[in-house]
């Protein structure tokens, strides 16, 4: 069983301003509630009995800091996670994309690219993605090495399967990836059209101006005011009429730019910016 | 009504907690002071619709909260499938897409860890029939914080082992007969 940590809230306090200090993260706007259950889980990760060590390593160690980075954030991902919402996008989105000349998708907080790689896959299904530039971004440089790579785990591949099906994919899924003895090797022209880059969604600006924005089960980490501020920074980034993607349980319903959006698929968390 | 009822009730469960679960909620007055909380194990793949079973059998609305929706009374909440269900000090929901814990998403340890540290001596956690150890330590943890447990019986659980490593972890655990549950709540 793994040993129980107790952490109080002022302990939080003081791991969040050394990560800012120093190495220029700012976790201060991230939820508390599972901000301290990831510091929780990198201390059990690490063998780490109490703050003030915690505070020890992160302060003297760089190397250290890396590993507690990774690990910190939340990088669970899969391809066509939630696949009625692929669905969605395949109904009801990518046949709008398709009167613009050139299609510009920002996947924002991507984790390790399954996200990327799915959304890949239905352009190309739709005979678009020769005329697509999809931006790739992530806080975390480990996650984009690892999703320019395009290798998932074999074990994955079989619920992926299931869930490309299940989204309404047609093809032969296996055509899509190269399979070796224990990982699979996504097909390298899937990826011809997509940039990874490092962005910072606390600290970064807008950098280009997008058509649709899928941003899924990236603000459930965020506070309130955090999250007016991305979305803030979501609108600003779409053209009018851009499309907006969230998590399933993800919600416009408390957020200051709630009135100028419309949501056009509620089941799948799919929202429009008015013109 | 005296202020030492629960303002919440996080209820964990897992195999054979299903039924005891309906007829908790079935026995639920229209208004209650807390907001109740539920927390069962579940099928990861495919869209699960347990939510809409429980409020059909039931007369009380069973909702999945969306992220930073308020935590009210007076409302079921069933944690959505595929998130851990966190509880912020403004007593809102925060949602959670992080690893499986006890190979369960969501997941009864966070859940009463949370409650525990938001609503400390208001908060009860109760948990019921499960085949593995989720929750002890949550429950353990809400204990600490200075509030309430209930165990269900294990001679009366379809699966004992969730119960027995909560009384292992939790000695001063109340043991209780299911039907008894909702009276509980309702005395100080």
């Amino acid at each position: 069983m793994n040993e129980w940590i107790e952490i109080q809230p002022e302990q939080i306090d003081d791991i969040v301003q050394i990560i800012r200090e120093q190495y220029g993260y700012d976790f201060s706007d991230y939820s508390r509630a599972s901000f301290t259950r990831r510091v929780k889980h990198c201390m059990q990760a690490a063998h780490i009995k109490n703050v003030t060590d915690l505070q020890h390593h992160l302060v003297n160690e760089p190397s250290f800091f890396n590993w507690f980075l990774q690990t910190l954030t939340v990088n669970v991902t899969e391809m066509f996670r939630d696949p009625l919402f692929y669905k969605a996008l395949r109904e009801t989105v990518i046949p709008r994309l398709a009167s613009y000349p050139i299609i510009k998708i920002w996947h924002a907080g991507c984790a390790t690219g399954e996200e990327v790689f799915s959304m890949a896959i239905l352009l190309k299904e739709a005979g678009l993605l020769e005329r697509t530039r999809i931006y790739a971004t992530d806080l975390n440089p480990a996650n984009l090495e690892k999703a320019r790579k395009g290798i998932m785990p074999l074990s994955a591949m079989k619920e992926y399967t299931a869930n490309y099906i299940r989204s309404g994919g047609v093809e032969e899924f296996s055509s899509y990836y190269e399979a070796h003895r224990d990982y699979v090797q996504l097909d390298s022209s899937l990826l011809k059209n997509v940039l990874f880059s490092q962005h910072n969604l606390v600290t970064d600006q807008v950098f280009n101006e997008f058509q649709l924005i899928c941003c899924r089960n990236v603000l459930i980490y965020f506070n309130k005011i955090l999250q007016n501020r991305v979305l803030q920074l979501f609108y600003d980034s779409l053209v009018p009429l851009g499309y907006l993607a969230l998590g399933m349980k993800e919600s416009l319903l408390f957020m200051d730019v709630r009135p100028r959006f419309d949501s056009i698929k509620d089941e799948a968390k799919i929202f429009r910016r008015k013109n | 009504m005296p202020d030492t009822l629960p303002e919440i009730v996080v209820i964990g469960g897992s195999a054979g907690s299903f039924p005891i679960v309906l007829h908790l909620i079935e026995s639920l007055p229209l208004s209650f002071p807390f907001a109740l909380v539920l927390v069962l194990h579940r099928q990861k793949s495919g869209p699960s619709e347990m939510d809409k079973v429980l409020s059909l059998s039931t007369h009380v609305p069973v909702i999945e909260p969306n992220d930073k929706e308020f935590v009210l009374p007076s409302q079921v909440y069933l944690a959505p499938q595929n998130y851990h269900l966190l509880i912020e000090k403004d007593r809102t929901f925060s949602l959670d897409y992080s690893e499986a814990v006890h190979y369960s998403r969501p997941a009864i340890d966070p859940a009463f860890e949370s409650a525990g540290d938001v609503f400390g001596s208001r908060a009860v956690g109760i948990l019921l029939s499960g085949s593995n150890h989720d929750g002890a330590a949550g429950l353990a943890h809400l204990v600490a914080m200075g509030g309430k447990a209930l165990i269900q019986d294990p001679s009366l659980c379809d699966f004992s082992a969730m119960p027995l490593a909560g009384l292992a972890r939790v000695p001063e655990a109340v043991i209780v007969h299911p039907s008894t549950i909702v009276n509980r709540l309702f005395s100080p």
